[in-house]
């Protein structure tokens, strides 16, 4: 996030888009609901269903699934028509104003209404309001990234946000809530095909003979490496041969599941290090057991980037270790000691080696957290990002044109499927599903339906159909609900036996690689 | 600028600012008013009357938590018609309803068959499940208020235990309102409200369902406000605070941060709290992060490393394990090139584990092909 999540009071508007926040960030939703119930701020939603966000809402928007950069090109074209934009900041601190201008002019309410659906005057009003506002904060989730044409949304927003000066203020900002609870960790600490910890690329000569001189190697590898969603299909052909997975089940989060089990199967070598037997373990070589975050010191980046400590609470089960430890242990046997005495000391290296990290200590954030960048001990840290300069200097409008989702409906595959989480489950549900209570709670799948389609497609509530796409097909209960719209249904993901992602289509990003989840194509019949 | 606006409190003088409550100033003064409805963060409903303190001249009692501070207005926080006002209330609450705990006791009359009477409706022989963490208990003991009749009568509604998460205790509800102001003013989830009128009066969830049909989302926070024993969690219910160890940490469901308290007892989890004073949630939870915990101590662990052989896993030792891991990955990097291996780190470890891991990776199989699973 740009902002912090106690910053979401500040906002006079708050834009949320792509985003179930009342269940998949259940306590930061309080911060919207309490803005707009206490502090009389207008939250506009922009969803394709019902979320529970939109009964809070005074303004929702309900565009066609896969349709972002239309509305968004379109909230753009009004404010730019009303002169609505603010021209200071424009011309401050941003750059190629005029390519976005030309963009936009063609995407008019009536345009953009062809495309999406939502209605010439929401679209106005929703410009007005968002443009009015003295702060104004997005929000946004896996709904706006896992698209073909994420990137493209998230770049959208960032234009939306530039094109109002609401960047580097209290109440302002561009705020992806991260899914996972240390996603920005794993960010953070180079978790990446291209990126140190600290996001130094790897193709920078001076960062790996930094890098080199400090873990004692020579010869660090200088391309960029694969992305996880390249790694799964090239495994299939061949051309990667062993995998090293720790903590993750790609088996039922991978979209196109089908072709995942396959390409695993094509490896030589497989080792995955997890606290549960997982769809994925199954299929390797060795399994190593892991601590888990109760059973371990170390610390988690939250998603405003406000780094905290996990603290050891229990022993872990028997034989399981911390997973540094195993990892360090592997090293050693490779030839290269890694001879870490605590997490502590782990993460004062890290520190060392990451100047956004720099600062920070466990000693400084026994009691509280601490937000990067925060490069040095006196530093207090950094609550909102961006509010003299942004990190390549001046801010710079990307133009963008809409380009409709990769796959399509036909007579055979007539309706919209898009994907998502509840709120008793999270993920692929290796922990939750092992919760009694949020079991009983939420006991398994399903898929949403519209009133419209049930009776179109002879579909009784609480009976079991056969959901099938081009690549796949489960079995699960409907639902019959008005949080769908007609033409599309929804599936949560959680539910290995009845896995949302041997329908979803794996067709990616072109940059960030991340696959379309919330658009594919389906039928529906009633099961067998 | 305004005139300044001055306070007394017990012979302090003290400045404020226009709106805030008597409460407000004394606390800034680190002057104690003992309260019970009042939730921090949330808008006074004075209705408990616990915080009274006396208005001097006026020799009248007004509820802290809600009445402003205006300028020369001198209290005093502990006077005896202070004490006496508190006493009573507290007895009041402690006569209506299953009050068993060991602050009872002192009276005798009665009270093996109000025990009795008690076990009966709790089915369980143990004391009133907030015993040992009950705002009411410490307040009867400092201001030692004891006995009254017990009510012996039976509870006018049956204990709540539908749900898989919270036992709604209306016999032990002392109609505080705090349940109903962290619903409503902290989570925002509108879910509870008061229902009835007079005697009848009972926490409702709307039409008065159980939570599990009603708009509850189970995140706990009444759980966590009810200042007695009418809310408690369903499976830690008796478990006693003097046997827990609390251990601060931070939630690793999503992307938020929470901070938890982990109640520990035994080496096991026992409960997990939100600590109030701590960004970035000030004590708020969700369901998973309160109360799904349970994986922790799951029998489906993994305890051991395995190895798989003829399509079965064995179980075995971690030098196995890893001699056989660190011997593969060599001859693979050795055979098909540092490019052919992959790892995928996860957005569920630590930092530490992160860092270790792209260490590994770049230094150790010295390829780039490292990434984990957020963009699934
Ligand atoms: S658990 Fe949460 S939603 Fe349910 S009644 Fe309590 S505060 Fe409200
Ligand atoms: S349930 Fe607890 S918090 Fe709610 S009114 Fe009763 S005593 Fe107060
Ligand atoms: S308690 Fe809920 S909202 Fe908070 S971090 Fe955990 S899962 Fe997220
Ligand atoms: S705390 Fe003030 S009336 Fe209850």
């Amino acid at each position: 996030m740009t902002n912090t999540i106690g910053d979401v009071e500040d906002a006079e508007v708050i834009l949320v888009t792509g985003s179930n926040t009342t269940e998949n960030h259940p306590v930061l939703s309080s911060f919207i609901k309490r803005a707009v119930k206490f502090k009389n701020a207008k939250l506009i939603v922009v969803d394709p269903r019902r979320i529970k966000l939109t009964e809070f809402a005074h303004l929702w928007l309900r565009p066609k699934l896969g349709t972002d950069v239309a509305w968004l090109n379109g909230l753009m074209h009004v404010i730019i028509a009303e002169d609505l934009h603010d021209k200071a900041f424009i011309e401050n601190r941003t750059t190629d104003f005029e390519k976005l201008k030309s963009m936009v002019e063609k995407f008019t309410p009536d345009y953009v209404k062809q495309i999406t659906g939502i209605p010439e005057a929401r679209i106005i009003e929703a410009a007005r309001l968002y443009a009015g506002a003295r702060a104004g904060a997005i929000l946004y989730c896996m709904g706006i990234t896992q698209h073909t044409t994420g990137t493209d949304n998230v770049k959208s927003l960032a234009n939306l946000a530039m094109l109002c000066g609401n960047l580097g203020i209290a109440g302002g900002g561009v705020n992806p809530l991260r899914g996972q609870n240390n996603v920005q960790g794993a960010c953070d600490m180079g978790g990446l095909p291209n990126v140190f910890s600290g996001y130094r690329p790897v193709t920078d000569a001076t960062v790996r003979k930094e890098m080199e001189g400090a873990w004692g190697v020579s010869d660090l590898p200088e391309k960029p490496g694969l992305t996880v969603t390249k790694m799964v299909p090239m495994a299939h052909t061949g051309e990667i041969k062993a995998l090293y997975i720790i903590g993750e089940n790609p088996m039922v989060s991978d979209a196109d599941l089908n072709h995942a089990e396959k390409s695993l199967s094509h490896l030589d070598f497989l080792v995955v290090q997890d606290i549960f037997m997982t769809e994925t373990g199954m299929m390797a070589d060795v399994v190593l057991p892991s601590a888990c975050f109760a059973e371990k010191d170390g610390t988690f980046s939250n998603t405003e980037r406000r780094v905290q400590r996990v603290r050891k609470a229990v022993d872990a089960p028997k034989d399981a270790w911390n997973d540094w430890r195993i990892t360090s242990e592997i090293a050693k046997r490779m030839g290269y000691p890694m001879n870490y005495k605590s997490s502590q000391e782990i993460f004062e290296e890290i520190a060392r080696l990451t100047p956004s990290y720099a600062g920070i200590s466990y000693e400084r954030i026994e009691r509280q957290g601490l937000y990067w960048p925060c490069p040095t001990q006196d530093h207090p840290g950094t609550p909102i990002l961006h509010t003299q300069e942004f990190t390549r200097g001046k801010g710079m409008f990307h133009a963008i044109d809409y380009i409709p989702p990769a796959e399509k409906t036909d007579d055979e595959y007539p309706l919209y499927l898009t994907t998502g989480r509840v709120l008793y489950h999270y993920h692929t549900g290796t922990m939750t599903r092992r919760t009694e209570g949020l079991n009983e709670r939420a006991p398994e799948s399903f898929v949403e339906i519209s009133a419209e389609d049930a009776k179109r497609f002879g579909v009784e509530d609480e009976s079991m159909i056969t959901v099938a796409s081009r690549r796949g097909e489960i079995n699960v209960r409907a639902k019959v609900s008005k949080m769908v719209e007609e033409g599309t249904v929804f599936i949560p993901f959680h539910y290995a036996e009845a896995a949302a992602n041997k329908l979803t289509h794996a067709a990616l990003d072109p940059v960030s690689n991340i696959p379309e989840y919330k658009v594919c194509a389906i039928r529906l019949s009633r099961a067998a | 600028m305004d005139k300044e606006n001055t306070i007394v409190i017990n012979g302090n003088r003290l400045n404020f600012v226009r709106g805030e409550t008597i409460l407000d100033v004394a606390m800034k003064n680190n002057i104690e008013i003992p309260t019970l409805c009042h939730l921090k963060g949330t808008t006074p409903t004075g209705k408990c009357g616990v915080c009274v303190v006396q208005v001097a001249d006026k020799d009248e009692l007004v509820t802290a938590c809600s009445t402003q501070a205006e300028d020369g207005m001198t209290i005093l926080t502990e006077s005896s018609s202070v004490v006496t006002s508190r006493k009573q209330t507290i007895q009041k609450m402690l006569s209506i309803g299953n009050h068993n705990c060991a602050v009872r006791a002192s009276s005798k009359e009665n009270w093996t068959q109000y025990q009795l009477k008690v076990h009966q409706e709790d089915n369980s022989p143990e004391l009133c499940p907030a015993w040992g963490d009950c705002r009411l208990q410490d307040l009867a003991y400092r201001y030692q208020v004891t006995g009254g009749g017990y009510a012996n009568v039976k509870a006018l509604y049956p204990m709540e235990m539908a749900n898989p998460f919270i036992i709604r205790d209306f016999s032990r509800c002392i109609l505080c309102g705090r349940c109903v102001k962290a619903c409503n003013e902290v989570q925002v989830n509108n879910a509870i409200e008061f229902g009835y009128d007079g005697e009848k009066q009972k926490i409702i969830a709307r039409d008065d369902k159980p939570l599990k049909d009603s708009d509850c989302v189970f995140c706990g926070e009444c759980v966590q406000a009810c200042p007695v024993g009418a809310l408690v969690p369903k499976d830690s219910r008796f478990e006693r605070p003097w046997e827990m160890q609390k251990v601060r940490s931070t939630c690793s469901y999503c992307g938020v941060g929470c901070q938890i308290n982990f109640h520990v007892k035994d080496n096991r989890v026992i409960k997990i709290t939100g600590p109030d004073d701590a960004p970035p949630n000030y004590g708020r939870l969700c369901v998973k992060g309160r109360f799904g915990f349970d994986f922790i101590h799951s029998k489906d662990r993994l305890t051991t490393p395995l190895i798989k052989e003829n399509g079965k896993f064995r179980d075995a030792s971690w030098d196995e394990a890893l001699d056989l891991t660190a011997r593969r990955l060599s001859e693979i990097k050795k055979q098909h090139g540092a490019d052919s291996i992959g790892v995928l780190t996860s957005a569920r470890v630590t930092n530490e584990d992160n860092y270790a891991a792209m260490k590994f990776t770049r230094a150790v199989l010295k390829t780039n092909n490292i990434d984990h699973c957020a963009r699934l």
